[in-house]
């Protein structure tokens, strides 16, 4: 196993940020723990990446244990942490060839392995870090991250904040460094990253939800869901509120998603309801839970 | 002159910074109660232009009325008569919840009377009784971003300006915070909000999408969609973002 947690629990004071969790990735896998800020991601980090010790319970990492083999562990994984941590004062080359040198490397050694991403960089490398933009930030962190070659590589909300196009950008990079043999757990509170993982862990208050493939978690869904659509979105909400036979409504782009308490549910009834009540434009039709809906199904 | 309806109203707004364009000449108007979404990639321009709107900022050229007042000549005017939060800073975290809303409250000029109504009805709107004295810095995030719109509401502003309110929050929350937003904006305080949710962006009545400092797309998402050949919001925006 490339990480290995049993039975982790960590509190600060009355905080209970980690209860009992336990989970397995395996070697060369990308695997996702997606929950929002809060939900004890950041802390699991830490107890993995040595900076931190638990409560109760063991971990291995790369088989080695992150209390008496933290050095090893320190050698062998990279670790981007969710808030920038590099030399603000150091230019991106400056900081880059610090980590190699820290690591007994050089940044011509490994630098198969950054290539890609440094290249996008490499036009500042006399800037300091500090004045780089957000995505040029994140790129040089990961390129310190990678410059040792590590086995397994951390990420802890390497997209939090970023845009749409860039985080795309940042996927494709992570499934071409997984297919280079490297081990990969990140967090996101982005649900739409969580399918383009090999497996994923619903976290939430220190608490694990689900552990599966995407396309598992999505099967589990328990219920029927209908997009409805309508002219007034606030007024479709005021008035599915108001519907007895409601479960849920989750506004969802354009649609709300809908489940009814019954297993009998006929649109139809629903739509004169709508209708009774003054809704223009209505559209009832069945659709496909995403992993959103299970999230919030199970963290109900 | 500024049309009844519009809240906002912009013209050729440019920012620069020594040779670098910022925002490059931007025209767009905001209607009264409009849900309005400002998008763009990182470093597109669109916090330099939110600077401008809300009055902290100094534009190079063009003009910009908001709540009434122009931007450049009646900064102050402006701040008063709207609200604003952003992800990164919304409430104070050394106060309590209660000490926030009548700091926040204070600062805009509410007498202690209606500083205290309004607490006592944001308190028990947003079902806070028992937290009300608690640090706002031991709350979730979503609680926090929940508080911190009310309070941004507080003064009964005619825009608020939403600057990334729910990264990081969680489903459920998120939810129940944009709730609000078409609830404030039912009431007809116009939003003007950024994010990086494009789920979010369809909850929008309209849309603009920010590209190298130029606005390239404003329209209703379901125009946007048909005009980009798109099936959702963050297909336009992938078909956008990188000029």
């Amino acid at each position: 196993m490339s990480i290995n947690l049993e039975h982790i629990s960590k509190s600060y004071g009355k905080i209970e940020a980690l209860k009992d969790i336990s989970f397995k990735v395996h070697p060369g896998e990308l695997f996702g723990l997606i929950g929002p800020d809060g939900a004890g991601k950041t802390t699991l980090f830490r107890i993995l990446t040595t900076l931190l010790i638990a409560d109760e319970g063991k971990a291995n990492v790369t088989g080695f244990d992150v209390v008496k083999d933290y050095k090893n562990i320190r050698k062998s994984v990279g670790y981007m942490p969710g808030k920038f941590s590099l030399y603000q004062d150091l230019t991106v080359e400056e900081n880059l060839t610090f980590f190699a040198t820290i690591f007994g490397t050089t940044i011509e050694e490994n630098y198969e392995l950054i290539k890609e991403i440094y290249v996008q960089i490499e036009p500042f490398k006399k800037r300091r870090a500090g004045k780089l933009s957000g995505g040029m930030k994140q790129k040089l962190a990961l390129c310190c991250a990678l410059i040792h070659k590590p086995k397994v590589l951390f990420l802890d909300e390497p997209t939090t904040g970023v845009d749409p196009v860039s985080r795309k950008e940042f996927w494709e990079m992570l499934k071409r460094l997984q297919q280079k043999g490297i081990t990969i757990l990140v967090s996101t509170p982005y649900m739409d990253e969580a399918a383009l993982c090999d497996r994923i862990a619903l976290i939430q208050g220190g608490e694990i939800l689900e552990i599966d493939t995407p396309i598992n978690i999505v099967k589990h869904y328990p219920k029927a869901i209908y997009n409805i659509g309508s002219k007034d979105m606030y007024e479709l909400l005021q008035k599915l509120k108001g519907f007895e036979n409601t479960y849920t409504m989750y506004p969802f782009g354009e649609f709300v998603h809908y489940t009814d308490k019954r297993d009998d549910f006929n649109p139809n009834e629903l739509q004169q309801y709508l209708e009774e009540n003054g809704l223009k434009e209505i559209t009832i039709e069945k659709t496909k839970a995403t992993i959103e809906d299970t999230f919030m199904e199970l963290a109900k | 002159m500024m049309q009844e309806n519009n809240v906002i109203q912009v013209k050729e707004l440019t920012k620069k910074f020594g040779d670098f364009t910022a925002v490059d000449a931007i025209t767009f108007d905001v209607k009264k109660g409009e849900i309005f979404g400002f998008l763009g990639a990182n470093g597109a321009g669109k916090t330099t232009a939110m600077k401008m709107l809300i009055g902290i900022s100094n534009p190079t050229s063009g003009e910009a009325n908001v709540a009434g007042f122009n931007v450049f000549t009646n900064a102050e005017d402006v701040k008063k008569n709207i609200g604003y939060m952003s992800q990164k800073f919304a409430l104070y975290d050394d106060l309590s919840v209660k000490e926030n809303i009548t700091f926040f409250g204070g600062i805009y000029g509410l007498s202690r009377k209606k500083i205290k109504e309004k607490s006592n009805a944001l308190i028990k709107e947003l079902g806070l009784e028992k937290i009300a004295n608690h640090l706002v810095g031991s709350l979730p995030l979503g609680w926090k971003q929940k508080i911190a719109f009310s309070v941004a509401l507080l003064h009964e502003p005619k825009i608020v300006f939403l600057d990334e309110p729910t990264g990081g929050v969680d489903p459920i929350t998120r939810r129940q915070f944009w709730e609000m937003i078409y609830k404030a904006s039912h009431e007809g305080t116009t939003i003007f909000v950024t994010t990086h949710y494009m789920d979010e962006a369809e909850y929008c009545d309209r849309v603009s999408i920010m590209v190298n400092g130029k606005i390239e797309a404003l329209d209703t998402p379901k125009k946007l969609k048909e005009q980009f050949n798109a099936k959702s919001m963050n297909d336009v925006f992938l078909k956008l973002a990188r000029g």
